[in-house]
């Protein structure tokens, strides 16, 4: 069966499998920042937004972005490296196979929330989960982020 | 010593490539039209394969090959990827008759996509004789059912396996006379504790992919931590000449030890090999969890003994292990559990440590950080508050009365080393009483300790716990670096060292520009490939910072002096006239850039390569140095707790990269609060584990952590690179103890059972 929907600013189709998850077709089309990790929406190192809102892409079936819009890693450059700064600045890169996906998660919760207080944060980022870093330094560059943001 | 990049703040070289999804981890690199590999699991915790009927899945349309045991070199080895000869017994085949434990590996299916591979698996026939499995380790030994009945398995060397009772390795030492000594003690103390089998939960799934190139020769991209074993054990069990095969790390997602082994590597190399295709494997959740590894559960029997005034006498330490199905790491684990743990109470009378490792029916357990200390940490460190208690001493006073200083040493390093016998050392640089003075000025224990009561039945209370680990293994590891020189004065750093997350490649990288006086934009580093780089055992043993960081350093020294010399020559100047500051060679009356006579160098006179290769092995194993202290907050008629401080004080020597340091600390130490607090590994009656997803097997979330404090000793290891010592290990010792401590220090409850959950201080508290 085929999907239409658009990825990073742009139309597209692609020939999926009934059953087939967002992470795996867009993993098939090249876009290779969308981690991989539980396979069951546990981790969140699969996110990518779509209609600007994060959703955990290793199991949300394909065939229901039809006619949305995805956004990746990929097409938010700028931000990214912006945010990448204040993790660099905080120490808090380690192995970053969650990172991809946690950056979105953040720039999802700039849009969502205004003056959002250090539990928000935390709550917000909550399953975006990390085994390097004991989450410090990532809350620190994320608050920061947030702050020069306001 | 003045540094311009050692112990400044550097950001990780790739942080931003990779938030920014450079392709850069092993599935990124993976060729698009690889088969799927997929492997075929036991359903049993043992049993014996008496028929295997893979004709339906052969005929499948798409499926390419299907293995099975009959398929396959039948050649015992280990996955453990460690020094050659292995300290672990070769009691494992690529696919066996046998199947150990639920998840083992039956038959390997590679086919063109994922959902015909897992087709194929389910077309499989298998008919099992199910056999008794042994599911309590602590039954395990000369249990009926023997785990490994086989033939053609055995140790490397002498390492007390005994298959026919279910031992994979035994390890029995002592200094002085235990019984003797304790019978003289005032106060005895007899406690045992468990540990239970934590799993890596590394993000990154175990996963590797193979081709073969235009020189036919096999190429495996794997998430490794040791790509150089990696290499050596394909070409070993494969009977594939080792120059047949280059294995590539990429970015590596977390390992922790758990990528401290082969795991879908001889599946990818066999299917490419007989298909001439492309091929990848990538371990589901589940079969991370399942199949690959776990830390060794423990039994640990700990008898202390001392006199009155608090003068610890003699220290008795006795080990039960399970390694699950195989023995990978098992001596190496269980050692540690006495050498990187009793050390810490050196003036002892007597010291006696050992035990059996046995096998189960259980997934096998590996490396993992820590890597058997913070299981004999656990115990030591609960039983010397049980001691301080008993004594009524204070339990930092028992400690600094008793604990390791520098200058000292301890009769166990001479004895005890990785499989083998240890290395002789002092503590040149031990900074543990500044540790624990500091924690506790940190956490307010003078204000806290044992217990503050906060409301009707709430308390705050705090816990604590000291301890080491190693850096390297002394006379094993070896590692290696080169150093290039390129036109226009920047260089190529190439190191063996595996870069998995923790910043070795920006360590080294800082190292090297620091003793080149340049910067870290001028030093490309590229690891871990075992065509391209110089030889390095992996990242393990808390190695990389002072064994790689040494062959770096050396490398860079050396590349120094051949500069000067060069620019000697063209400023016909003798190298001790010339003065080099990383940019520019001057003498009396000349001057030359790098820059410049790099490029004469490679186009113009007297043209040749400059380049500088270095390698280091440790003659000692200097160890880091930390004390934990924990405040809880505990409810005590629900025994519910939450962790609101962890204070640690480290003495790691010179923090090559003070943020990085800092974040080993801290991920060990969320990592060590998980296994300490809640990470709870169930199995079902038959052996199936059911924490087998994130779903089930919670890991620490942001939320779980409330405020770390970290900070580093001034130190200075002068057989490190600048000054340092390791640091990656050492943060996930303390946790279990220190929580252990405060619950016991908030409550009078004492948990000897990890993880310590609210359900066992609620039991304790209705027992009193």
């Amino acid at each position: 069966m085929k999907v239409s929907f658009v990825l990073n600013g742009r139309n597209i189709s692609y020939e999926i499998a009934p059953g087939e998850y967002l992470a795996d077709t867009l993993r098939a089309n090249h876009i290779l920042s969308v981690k991989k990790a539980c396979d069951e929406a546990a981790c969140g190192a699969c996110t990518v937004l779509l209609d600007g809102r994060p959703i955990l892409s290793c199991s949300f079936l394909s065939a229901r972005v039809e006619g949305r819009s995805v956004t990746t890693v990929e097409a938010v450059q700028d931000e990214v490296s912006e945010i990448s700064d204040f993790f660099s600045d905080e120490g808090a890169d380690q192995c970053g196979f969650c990172n991809t996906g946690l950056a979105l998660t953040i720039l999802a919760l700039r849009n969502e929330l205004k003056n959002p207080t250090d539990e928000e944060i935390k709550h917000f980022v909550v399953g975006n989960l990390c085994r390097c870093t004991g989450y410090q330094a990532q809350f620190k560059a994320i608050k920061r982020y947030l702050e020069a943001h306001k | 010593m003045k540094t311009k990049v050692v112990n400044h703040k550097t950001p990780s070289v790739h942080g931003k490539g990779i938030m920014m999804g450079r392709p850069s981890f092993t599935d990124d690199l993976a060729e698009p039209n690889s088969l799927i590999v997929k492997i075929l699991r036991s359903p049993h915790a043992f049993a014996r394969i008496k028929s295997i009927d893979v004709s339906k899945a052969k005929a499948l349309t798409g499926v390419e090959l299907v293995l099975t045991h009959h398929d396959v070199p039948r050649k015992s080895f280990t996955r453990a990827g460690q020094g050659y000869p292995e300290p672990s017994p070769h009691d494992k085949f690529i696919l066996d008759e046998y199947v150990r434990y639920v998840g083992d590996e039956v038959a390997c299916v590679a086919a063109i996509n994922e959902s015909i591979a897992n087709q194929a698996l389910k077309l499989i026939e298998v008919e099992y004789e199910i056999l008794e499995p042994v599911l309590d380790f602590e039954t395990a030994f000369e249990h009926k059912s023997i785990i490994h009945p086989e033939d053609g398995i055995n140790e490397m060397f002498p390492i007390g396996f005994e298959p026919k009772k279910n031992v994979a390795a035994s390890y029995h030492m002592h200094v002085g006379d235990v019984e003797a000594t304790l019978a003289k003690c005032d106060v005895v103390i007899d406690e045992t504790f468990y540990t239970q089998a934590q799993a890596h939960a590394m993000l990154e799934p175990h996963t590797a992919n193979a081709r073969l190139d235009y020189l036919n020769r096999l190429v495996i991209y794997t998430a490794t931590q040791t790509p150089y074993h990696v290499r050596r054990i394909i070409s070993q069990t494969l009977d594939l000449p080792i120059s047949k095969i280059r294995v590539i790390k990429p970015r590596v997602g977390g390992g922790f030890g758990g990528k401290q082994a082969l795991h879908g590597e001889f599946f990818v190399s066999l299917v490419t090999l007989k298909t001439k295709k492309p091929a990848k494997i990538i371990f589901s959740r589940q079969e991370v969890f399942e199949s690959s590894y776990t830390r060794h559960p423990m039994r640990i029997r700990m008898r202390l003994g001392a006199n009155k005034d608090g003068t610890l006498k003699a220290i008795d330490c006795y080990s039960l292990s399970d390694t699950g199905a195989y023995g990978e790491h098992a001596l190496t684990v269980f050692m540690i559990t006495g050498s990187k743990v009793l050390p810490l109470y050196n003036k002892v009378d007597a010291v006696r440590f050992g035990g059996r490792v046995v096998y189960t029916n259980h997934v096998s357990a590996g490396a993992y950080r820590g890597y058997g200390a913070i299981q004999g940490n656990f115990a030591l460190e609960s039983a010397i508050d049980v001691l301080a208690k008993k004594l009524n001493i204070d339990p930092l006073e028992l400690r600094r009365k008793n604990m390791m200083g520098e200058g000292e040493t301890s009769p166990i390093f001479s004895i005890m080393g990785e499989g083998t016998e240890g290395t002789a050392m002092d503590m040149d640089t031990c900074k543990l009483g500044y540790c624990l003075d500091r924690g506790a000025e940190l956490i307010g224990w003078k204000d806290k300790y044992p217990f503050v009561q906060v409301g009707p039945h709430k308390v705050r209370s705090v816990g604590m716990a000291i301890a080491m680990q190693g850096s390297g293994i002394p006379y094993i590891d070896m590692a290696a670096a080169t150093i290039k020189l390129n036109d226009d004065g920047f260089y190529n750093l190439t190191v063996g060292a595996t870069e998995i997350g923790q910043g070795s490649d920006t360590v080294i990288t800082q190292i090297v520009a620091e003793a080149l006086m340049t910067t870290v934009d001028k030093v490309i580093i590229y690891s871990s490939d075992t065509d391209l780089t110089p030889f390095d055992v992996g990242a393990y043993a808390s190695s990389t910072t002072y064994v790689s960081g040494n062959a770096a350093l050396k490398a860079a020294l050396k590349m120094k002096k051949m500069l000067i010399e060069e620019a000697a020559q063209y400023l016909n100047a003798k190298p001790e006239e010339v003065m080099f500051d990383g940019k520019e060679f001057r003498t009396e009356d000349k001057r030359l850039t790098l820059a410049d006579m790099a490029n004469k160098l490679y186009y113009n006179e007297n043209q040749h390569q400059l380049s500088a290769t270095e390698s280091f092995v440790g003659h000692k194993s200097p160890p880091p140095f930390m004390a934990g202290y924990v405040e809880i907050e505990l409810d005590t008629e629900t025994g519910e707790y939450d962790i609101l401080h962890y204070v640690s004080v480290v003495d790691c020597g010179v923090t090559i990269n003070p943020m990085l340091a800092k974040g080993q600390v801290e991920g060990g130490i969320v990592q060590g609060l998980g296994m300490a607090c809640f990470e709870d590994v169930k199995y079902s009656g038959r052996g199936k584990l059911n924490s087998n997803s994130f779903l089930y097997y919670k890991i620490p979330s942001m939320l779980d952590v409330k405020k770390l404090t970290t900070e580093f000793a001034e130190s200075y290891e002068e057989s490190g690179p600048y000054g340092a010592k390791s640091v990656g290990e050492i943060g996930i010792d303390t946790p279990p103890a220190a929580i252990a401590n405060a619950v016991a220090n908030a409550t009078g409850v004492r948990i000897n059972k990890l993880p310590v959950t609210p359900e066992k201080i609620f039991q304790g508290l209705n027992k009193k």
